[in-house]
Parts: structure tokens; sequence; C-alpha cells
């Protein structure tokens, strides 16, 4: 079995503050980290493997430094990174970043790829299925199970709103996963090892023989205008007293304003 | 590149450095340089004290475009079912997509599969000019293959300007395909969107980095401009029973998919979590401390005719199920009045609750964060204040 876990390095999120006074991120200090939801499907793909024999690719499009996250992946159990790196990718939106991986996924080949539901810093969740659709495969979207697998079929739970599908299709396949289908294993010492003398691929557009129109800033049909800090609602009321006037007076503040 | 430092003003305070979400400028020679993963957000012109970032040359002239852009005109919204029956988001669809639409001088259109001619009048009645509809038992399940082959057919033919779907796991996950084979952009999960009054074009804002900003998203030079809108953000239009419209029968002819969804489950705990419906909720975080604290605010959820929802700190616990998690990784939510009881208001939570109609605040910390988006605060314990609501509402309500 053949398996491709598309990674993204990102901000810790819960970790970026605001600065008051230019209501701008504050990126200092905080750390880059694998995209928490592609650990569960580095996991997934890892478990695969176990299961049924192959090897499992890690793939990222970032900067050089983006490095650290694929030798991370090593460390976990991935047997091999790619690391798709080049000036001309810069400014890339989801459609340039799924044509991008799409082009390096179809010089390898792959039976399974996995990606993570959504990135935290861009939360857009749309990487996955374009790439499947550049990909000319089909997708299943946020699998919280798989139920079977066989060399030629698979059987998962995908989540939905009010409960989940049990979906089946036939390989090659791009799932997109959710925190609910693993745990993820914690780096062995011997993938330590292995990641630090692992040596990483890497490939820029021409090895990916990648249209220049379709690639980076040129190729991305969004962009960004501006960015700006969420609003916090103004007036607010703090009711004060003991807990028996606190609750009276929000009781009438409900009341007056028609609420119960 | 076409946003740069010029080098003579730069005083090198780094004001810029710490300010890109990109991490894409670095210090040379003590001089400020911005590198190849600027995503040209234009943060570090706005933050810049010196004005010592410009910009060279309009970012669209260095894309490549459609040229027949003018040919796109109406609004086409995807209304989604569930088993049959028009999902609320679709109502809400329609409400925005129909002031998109009069701003544009231009037709409402609605997409709709796996549903009946009655569900298709609802639409018009709720502000559709036109709905398409295939009526086809085979799509009353979600089917990505299906569904992105029958809408990408309708957009070839009809040339919608802007095309609006659900950001639920349906719309995220087919819409993705349908603008990848368009070749055009994609913006998730937007909470506003704005016709720009000189360009016409559709400026959409959503939150990124786990909601600690927000970003104005364009698409000028591809069509349709395409986003996914999350629910319970927009208001839906108004109703009117006499309205009348168009129901055009698509035929689904040719149409395979891949995938096929052999059952599909629904999970609803002991009481009801809707919480994308619910005009009050209840949500208790790790303030409440165990499913004895829980007890107590479903106590007060109840006689509010509401439901519990919940932190994640809380369902971590194992105090209470996913499917009543609000935030980045749960639901959002947008009810009339949410009481969150012992959450500290993290922005992961926040970014779910935060367009409630009021937000009420009950935790001991005067410094909790949540008590900066909330209507009314009460600094107190919430095993204190919650049965005494409780008891009060019970006693106005006659119960
Ligand atoms: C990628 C990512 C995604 C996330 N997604 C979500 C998400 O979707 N939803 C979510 O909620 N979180 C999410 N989080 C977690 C989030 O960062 C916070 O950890 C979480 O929201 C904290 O929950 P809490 O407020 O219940 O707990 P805490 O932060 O521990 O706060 C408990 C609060 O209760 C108060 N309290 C204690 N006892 C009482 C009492 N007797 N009466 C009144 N008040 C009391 C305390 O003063 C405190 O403010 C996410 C985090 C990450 C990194
Ligand atoms: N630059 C990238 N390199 C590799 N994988 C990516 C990249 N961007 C996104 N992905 C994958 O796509 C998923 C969804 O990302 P997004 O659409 O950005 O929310 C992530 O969880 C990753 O698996």
């Amino acid at each position: 079995m053949n398996i491709i876990v598309c990674i993204k390095q990102v901000p810790d999120t819960s970790e970026i503050k605001i600065n008051p006074e230019t209501n701008t991120l504050m990126r200092e200090g905080v750390p880059s980290i694998i995209n928490p939801f592609d650990l569960y499907a580095l996991e997934a793909g890892i478990q695969i493997k176990e299961k049924l024999g192959g090897k499992v690719t890690v793939l990222t499009m970032g900067p050089p430094q983006a490095e650290t996250a694929l030798r991370e992946a090593i460390s976990m159990g991935a047997d091999e990174a790619v690391l798709l790196s080049d000036r001309a990718f810069a400014g890339s939106d989801t459609w340039a970043t799924s044509y991008t991986l799409a082009q390096a996924i179809k010089k390898f080949g792959a039976d399974i790829i996995f990606c993570g539901k959504q990135a935290i810093d861009g939360d857009t969740a749309q990487v996955g299925p374009e790439t499947a659709e550049f990909l000319g495969i089909p997708h299943i979207s946020y699998i919280r199970k798989i139920e079977e697998i066989k060399d030629d079929y698979i059987r998962v739970q995908r989540l939905m709103d009010e409960g989940y599908d049990i979906v089946e299709t036939g390989l090659p396949v791009l799932l997109t996963v959710v925190k609910e289908l693993n745990q993820p294993r914690m780096p062995s010492l011997k993938g330590k090892m292995a990641a630090k003398k692992a040596e990483i691929k890497k490939m820029g557009k021409a090895e990916i023989e990648a249209d220049e129109d379709n690639i980076g800033l040129k190729g991305s049909p969004t962009q960004v205008k501006n960015i700006f800090a969420p609003q916090i609602k103004a007036e607010r009321k703090m009711i004060k007293g003991s807990s028996e006037e606190q609750a009276d007076a929000l009781i009438d503040e409900l009341r007056k304003i028609k609420c119960i | 590149m076409p946003i740069v430092v010029r080098v003579d003003k730069c005083t090198g305070c780094e004001t810029c450095l710490t300010s890109c979400p990109f991490d894409a400028i670095v210090m040379k020679e003590g001089k400020a340089f911005i590198n190849e993963y600027c995503n040209y957000c234009k943060t570090c012109i706005s933050v810049c004290p010196e004005g010592a970032i410009i910009e060279t040359e309009e970012i669209s002239n260095l894309k490549s475009q459609i040229s027949n852009i003018k040919d796109y005109k109406d609004v086409l919204v995807f209304a989604e079912q569930r088993e049959g029956k028009v999902a609320p988001v679709s109502y809400e669809l329609l409400g925005i997509g129909r002031k998109l639409a009069d701003e544009l001088g231009a037709k409402l259109l609605a997409f709709l599969l796996g549903a009946d001619e009655s569900e298709a009048t609802e639409l018009i009645k709720w502000g559709a000019d036109r709905v398409y509809l295939c009526n086809d038992s085979e799509l009353i399940k979600f089917n990505d293959d299906s569904y992105a082959d029958i809408l990408t057919r309708v957009i070839n033919e009809q040339k919608p300007s802007i095309v609006l779907a659900g950001a639920t796991p349906i719309g995220r996950s087919f819409i993705p395909r349908v603008a990848a084979r368009l070749r055009t952009g994609l913006t998730a999960d937007c909470t506003s969107l704005e016709i720009d009054k000189v360009s016409k074009n559709l400026l959409q804002v959503r939150p990124a980095f786990g909601g600690n900003i927000m970003a104005t998203i364009l698409c000028p030079d591809y069509r349709p401009q395409m986003a996914t809108v999350r629910p319970r953000v927009m208001k839906r239009g108004s109703y009117d029973e006499n309205r009348t419209g168009e129901i055009l029968n698509i035929q689904m002819d040719n149409i395979t998919a891949r995938t096929k969804v052999i059952e599909s489950i629904k999970e609803v705990s002991g009481i009801s979590v809707n919480l994308h419906e619910a005009e009050f909720i209840v949500a208790g975080g790790r303030g409440a401390a165990g499913e004895k604290g829980f007890k107590l605010l479903e106590e007060l959820a109840q006689v509010l005719g509401g439901v519990v929802g919940a932190s994640r700190a809380a369902v971590d616990e194992g105090w209470i199920s996913y499917s009543h998690q609000v935030g980045q990784t749960g639901k959002t939510v947008n009810p009339k009045i949410y009481i969150a009881c012992g959450i500290s208001g993290a922005v992961q939570h926040l970014v779910g609750m935060q367009s409630s109609d009021i937000i009420i605040a009950i935790n001991k910390n005067p410094e909790a964060p949540i008590f900066n988006v909330a209507t009314y605060g009460i600094v107190g314990d919430l095993f204190e204040i919650v049965p005494m609501l409780t008891k009060r509402i019970k006693e106005i309500k006659g119960m």
C-alpha cells in the first residue's frame, strides 16, 4: 500500500496573541508545529502500513524550515519525506496549493492520500478535496473511523452534522480526517534516530512539471485584501451584589428586553 | 515582488516583523526584508510607522485572468437538504443572496438536489427567483461526485457571478471540488459578505488563525466568486407567501459517483443537542466541575426551553459528549441567549459563540476573557447562581 500524508507546518494558533495597539498578530515566540489534524492523518497512514504493508510518504509544500516538520513525521514512523519548496510557490491560495500538491503526488502515485480536516492557520478545509479533484480521484471528508480496508476497497465513517455516514469506495482515494479517528503516537527512539539521518527529497516547480500560470501568487484566484482584528462587543454590563441579588437582577434585565 | 521595503526609510524597528502573520519578514543588515513567504496581506504596510513598506505593483496585474468576467451575472445559492427537507442554512443563504443580488441588479438562483417541488416553492417564497431542481431519489443522500458534477454543469450554463453554499460538512466537502474544476477561488467559512461599491467584486470576510484575526478575501479575476458561509451568522430574508418564481427541472443523466453511502446514522444523545436551532444555550466549561455541574445546567436549559453546550475542556473531561461542543473544533452557534457558565473564553471557544445575540457570562474569575464578549457579566459561583436562575424562571413561568 502506497500512502501519502500531506502535512503542513503552522504556527501554534493557541499561543498567538494580538497586539492591542496595532491590532495585528504577535508571532514572536510562537512555536511552529505540525498542524494538529495532520497528526491524526499520519497516525492513520502508519496504522494501515502496519496492517497491510507498504510505505508512508509525508509531503509538504512550504519554506525550507518546513523540513523540521517532515523530520518530526519520520520520527513518528513515516518512511520517506518530500519537501516542495520554490520561490515560485509563494503566495499560493488553496487552489494553487492543491494544484502543486497534486502535481507532486502524480510523480509518486499513491493508493491512499491522507490530509488533516483543516489547517489551523487558514482553517479552510479545502486543500484535501481540491487536491483530489486535481488528481481525478474521489475523496471522503471528515473521516472518524476506518471500518474496513483491503487492497482495493475502503469503508469509513464520515462525520456529518447530525451523526455519521458509512461510505465505501475503491482505491485510490483521498481522505481528510478528524480527531476522533485515533490517538497519534509519540516519536520512538528508533524513529528519532531515523529522523536525524533521513534524506529529505526536495522538489521545485521544474521537478513536478508545474505550469507557471497555476502556481504561487500568479496561479491563485483569491487574494487577501486586508487583515484586521475581530471586533469585540462594546456594551457590557457587570451585575454586582450577592448571588441572590445577581440572579434577580439578571432575570429583571432579561424580562425588560422580553427574553423570558 | 509587489510589496517591498524602502531601505532608505526603514529604521529597523521590527514592528512589521512581529506583525506578519506569515513569518515572511526577516532582518538583513538592520533593515526589514520581505521574503518569498509573503502572502501579500499588506498588514506590514499598515503597521510600519515610517511608511517604508510600499506596494510596487497591483497584485492583479501579476495574475492570469479570465476574459469574459462580464458574462457572469447572477447569484446562485446551493440549497442543502437533509432527508428531503431544506436545511435552515439554506434560508440564511437566500437572505444574504437576495441582498447581494439586489445590489448587483441580478437574479437570485437556487440549486436544490434530492427534494421535491414543494420544497423548491419554499425557496422561492424565501427570496429565490429561479430554482434548479433535480428531484432524483439518488440525490437525497449526499455524494461528493454527483453533487459536484451537477453543480458544475449548472454553473457552466448559467454563469453566475457569485456562488454560495453553507459551511457545513456537505458544503465544505464538495464545493472545493467544484472550485478546483472551474479554476476559480473559494473562500471558506465566511462570516460577512458585501459588494464592493466601486469594483462590484464580492468582499468576503472570514476568521483565520483560530479566530485571532479576520481577513477580507477577494476573487477579482476569476468567476464565479465562490464562498461557503458559516451557518447561523446570516439572517434569513423575509418570507413572502405570494412570491412567484420559476422551477426548472434538471436531469441527471450520465452522472456517476465513485463513492457510495451505505447508511446514514443519526446520533442524538439523551437530551436533544440541536445547538444550531436552539434559541437558548446554557453552556458549561471546566468550571462546571463534573456531571453534577452539568445536571444544574441541564435543569436551567430545560426551564428555558433550550439546550446544553460545552467547552472543549468539559468534553475532554468526559462530562458531556462531543456533539455538545461549541467552538473552533465544535459547532458554531448563534442563539438568542448564550449563558456561559465556568468557561474562561479561549478564542477557540469564542469563535463558535460570539455572534450570539446576548451573551451571559458566569465566572468566578473577574479577569476571565469571556467577560470581554459578554452582554451581561456575573462574577460569582455557578453552583449558587445557576440553581437560583432556574428557580426564578420556574416561578415566572408558573412551572
Ligand atoms: C486547535 C484547537 C482547537 C480548539 N477548539 C476548541 C473548541 O472548539 N471549543 C472550545 O471550547 N475549546 C477549544 N479549544 C480549547 C480552548 O483553547 C480552551 O482550552 C478551552 O475552551 C477551555 O475550556 P474552559 O473555558 O471550559 O476551561 P478553563 O479555561 O479551565 O476555564 C474554566 C473557567 O471556569 C471558571 N470557574 C471555575 N469554577 C467556577 C465556578 N464554581 N463558578 C464559576 N466559574 C468557575 C474559572 O474561573 C475559569 O475561567 C481548542 C484548542 C485548540 C488548540
Ligand atoms: N502547504 C501544504 N503542504 C502539505 N499539505 C497541506 C498544505 N496545506 C494544506 N495541506 C493539507 O490540507 C489539509 C487542509 O488544509 P487547509 O485547506 O489549508 O485547511 C491540511 O490538514 C493538510 O493535510
